[in-house]
């Protein structure tokens, strides 16, 4: 018994800067990031279930941690605040697009690449890292639950108070700038 | 006619929801006259891996459910 608890400590340690980073990009704030998986890792030691694999128990504490940034998103008043212009489609978003809708002829998109390769690149990741960092507070929050946390727009919505038309316009937005931000980095 | 900014709400869209026919039938013209377009789409998509596929994240805990348009 000694030896299981043990064993959960070890994979706890390991796992603890994986868990920071990912709650860091959902919450962009590195002391609410610390709280919350201080608070995943307590919750986990005091369920102490065991497991059959290591990436089970990941899975599992990754699972609890989804839950407390989700339960952090629901209290805090901080991320029910938006800008009318965040929320409207009306803009020409930040002049990508021509007054006809046609692509600005510096920010016609240039390919990258094959996707493979590009997900295997370890600068890729690095540089979506500074690309969502980058991003203005919210518009990252609604990308990385949905693309990261793995949510429905629908449990997006929930949680932040907002419509559908919404969320899709954040994501349409946020995908934009991602995708030309990465693409300035990829690139040069 | 579609052009470019609407196509890529569009394509954004198809990542959240599964399109009506009558938005994937005017996604799809677009897609074939515009390849500014088309390599955005590619983009997108690329984009819609990312939990699946990063790092820090353990694969069996990147399963997105119900995802549309991944396919």
């Amino acid at each position: 018994m000694t030896s299981a608890k043990q064993s959960t400590e070890e994979h706890i340690a390991m796992l603890r800067p994986k868990l920071v980073a990912f709650a860091r990009l959902q919450l962009r704030d590195s002391a609410a990031a610390e709280d919350t998986v201080q608070d995943t890792l307590v919750t986990a030691l005091e369920k102490h279930q065991s497991f059959s694999g290591r990436s089970a128990f990941e899975t599992w504490v990754f699972g609890i941690l989804k839950n407390k940034i989700l339960e952090r998103f629901r209290h805090d008043r901080r991320y029910l605040s938006w800008q009318d212009d965040e929320l409207s489609d009306e803009d020409s978003f930040e002049n990508l697009f021509k007054e006809n809708g046609r692509w600005q002829a510096a920010s016609k998109p240039t390919p990258w690449g094959d996707p493979d390769q590009v997900l295997e690149n370890a600068a890729f990741w690095r540089l979506l890292d500074t690309c969502l960092m980058v991003l203005p507070d919210n518009t990252a929050q609604v990308f990385t639950m949905r693309e990261l946390m793995g949510l429905t727009t629908q449990e997006i919505c929930e949680a932040l108070t907002l419509s559908d038309a919404n969320c899709w316009v954040i994501l349409h937005r946020a995908r934009l700038r991602l995708r030309a931000c990465i693409e300035k980095g990829w690139l040069t | 006619m579609m052009m470019c900014r609407e196509a890529t709400r569009l394509m954004s869209l198809k990542q959240d929801r599964a399109l009506t026919f009558r938005e994937s039938t005017a996604l799809r013209f677009h897609l074939s006259m515009c390849g500014a377009c088309r390599t955005c789409a590619r983009q997108f998509d690329l984009l819609h891996k990312i939990g699946r596929h990063h790092p820090d994240i353990p694969r069996a805990s990147n399963d997105k459910g119900d995802r549309h348009g991944s396919h």
